[in-house]
């Protein structure tokens, strides 16, 4: 019995990316099935899918202790490969095929905009709350800031200023919770703010900027919608990178 | 060939990523800037492109459509593998400067929407 399950162990991590399709097949299926028996459809299948997705990384990392969800578990470390950057942006790339360029250059400025103001918005309600918890460097005070811009921008920035270690942590964490908000929340606030259509899909982009929450986040509400917000959610992390540890530092040096 | 369809949405990829790191280094910033929106830009105008001077073959197609449906699940699985811990673990600060974050910029989407152009 023992060497059965051995077996299916080895086999199921041998063949990891295979496996992983079986358990995501099975969660969305699940997920619709939920979607239509229980809410009538109300609730949009891949948005449920998404939850659970959820659930089951908070469930694989309190059981394994790791930072990849169930991809820590070795049978389903396939998911950590089929839920990377590569396949998850190679997919994104994609869901551009058929796009009408009109449709882009149409919500080109606000696109625009919403980038700059995303990015510069979410720093300062970042460097807003660690002044309210107790931080007073401009160092400290500015790795937050650009965590509350995405996950990447507050350990870049962090390690361009000379954050410390337990700063640059936090910042991560405070990125983790936007990407993971975003994800849980759109499906929940997409009617109230008007995202139904690619213009609005790539303010949505250009605010949030994180590519992980944005792409769950239009999923759940119109896959039709993915192009136009990952469009421009693309060049937020970059443009945080740039912003934040040279002008939003000096702002924030100013005041401190 | 289906592998056409797959080779170019590759190519664009590749050739997006190159390009946004070389970006980054222009602007001295350890990040790639924009490299997956050059690729589906790229994308956008090479299938335009081949509608006008040669049809693109229903099969070809498949190669990218495929990679376009094969999305959602493709995000399930990364919401699988999110560190949802440690967002957890971080505490007070960091669920109030995401959170707040994220609700400021909710707040600004119908504002945003009323540009004209």
């Amino acid at each position: 019995m023992m060497d059965l399950l051995e077996v299916i162990n080895s086999v199921l991590s041998k063949n990891g990316l295979i496996t992983s399709f079986i358990f995501v097949g099975c969660i969305v299926w699940v997920s619709y099935f939920i979607s239509d028996k229980l809410t009538d459809g109300k609730f949009h299948g891949s948005a449920l899918a998404i939850l659970l997705g959820l659930l089951f990384a908070y469930l694989g990392g309190t059981y394994t202790g790791g930072e990849q969800g169930v991809a820590d578990i070795s049978f389903l470390s396939g998911v950590g490969l089929l839920g990377g950057a590569m396949l998850r942006d190679f997919a994104i790339v994609a869901t551009a095929y058929g796009v009408r360029f009109e449709d882009l250059k149409s919500s080109g400025l606000a696109g625009v905009l919403s980038l700059f103001i995303g990015v510069i918005l979410s720093f300062f309600a970042g460097a807003a709350v660690a002044v309210i918890f107790g931080y007073s460097d401009a160092t400290s005070i500015t790795t937050i800031g650009a965590g509350a811009v995405t996950f990447v921008v507050g350990p870049v920035t962090g390690s361009a200023l000379g954050a410390s270690s337990d700063v640059i942590a936090l910042s991560i964490a405070a990125g983790l919770v936007k990407s993971i908000l975003v994800m849980v929340g759109t499906p929940f606030l997409a009617k109230h703010v008007g995202l139904n259509n690619p213009k609005s899909a790539m303010i949505f982009g250009g605010l949030m900027g994180t590519n992980s929450g944005v792409a769950a986040g239009l999923a759940a509400v119109d896959p039709k919608l993915v192009p136009y917000g990952a469009m421009t959610a693309t060049f937020y992390t970059g443009l945080g990178c740039l912003l934040a540890p040279s002008f939003l530092y000096l702002i924030i040096n100013i005041i401190y | 060939m289906v592998i056409y369809g797959v080779a170019l949405l590759s190519f664009c990829m590749v050739l997006g990523i190159i390009l946004g790191e070389l970006l980054g280094r222009l602007f001295g910033v350890d990040a790639n800037i924009g490299g997956i929106g050059i690729a589906m830009l790229l994308l956008i105008f090479l299938s335009d492109y081949f509608k006008k001077s040669f049809r693109l073959g229903d099969i070809t197609e498949k190669g990218i459509t495929f990679w376009s449906m094969i999305y959602i699940p493709i995000v399930v699985a990364m919401a699988s593998k999110q560190n949802v811990l440690g967002a957890i673990d971080g505490g007070l600060v960091a669920l109030f400067a995401g959170g707040i974050a994220v609700l400021l910029s909710f707040l600004m989407i119908p504002i945003l929407s009323k540009i004209k152009k």
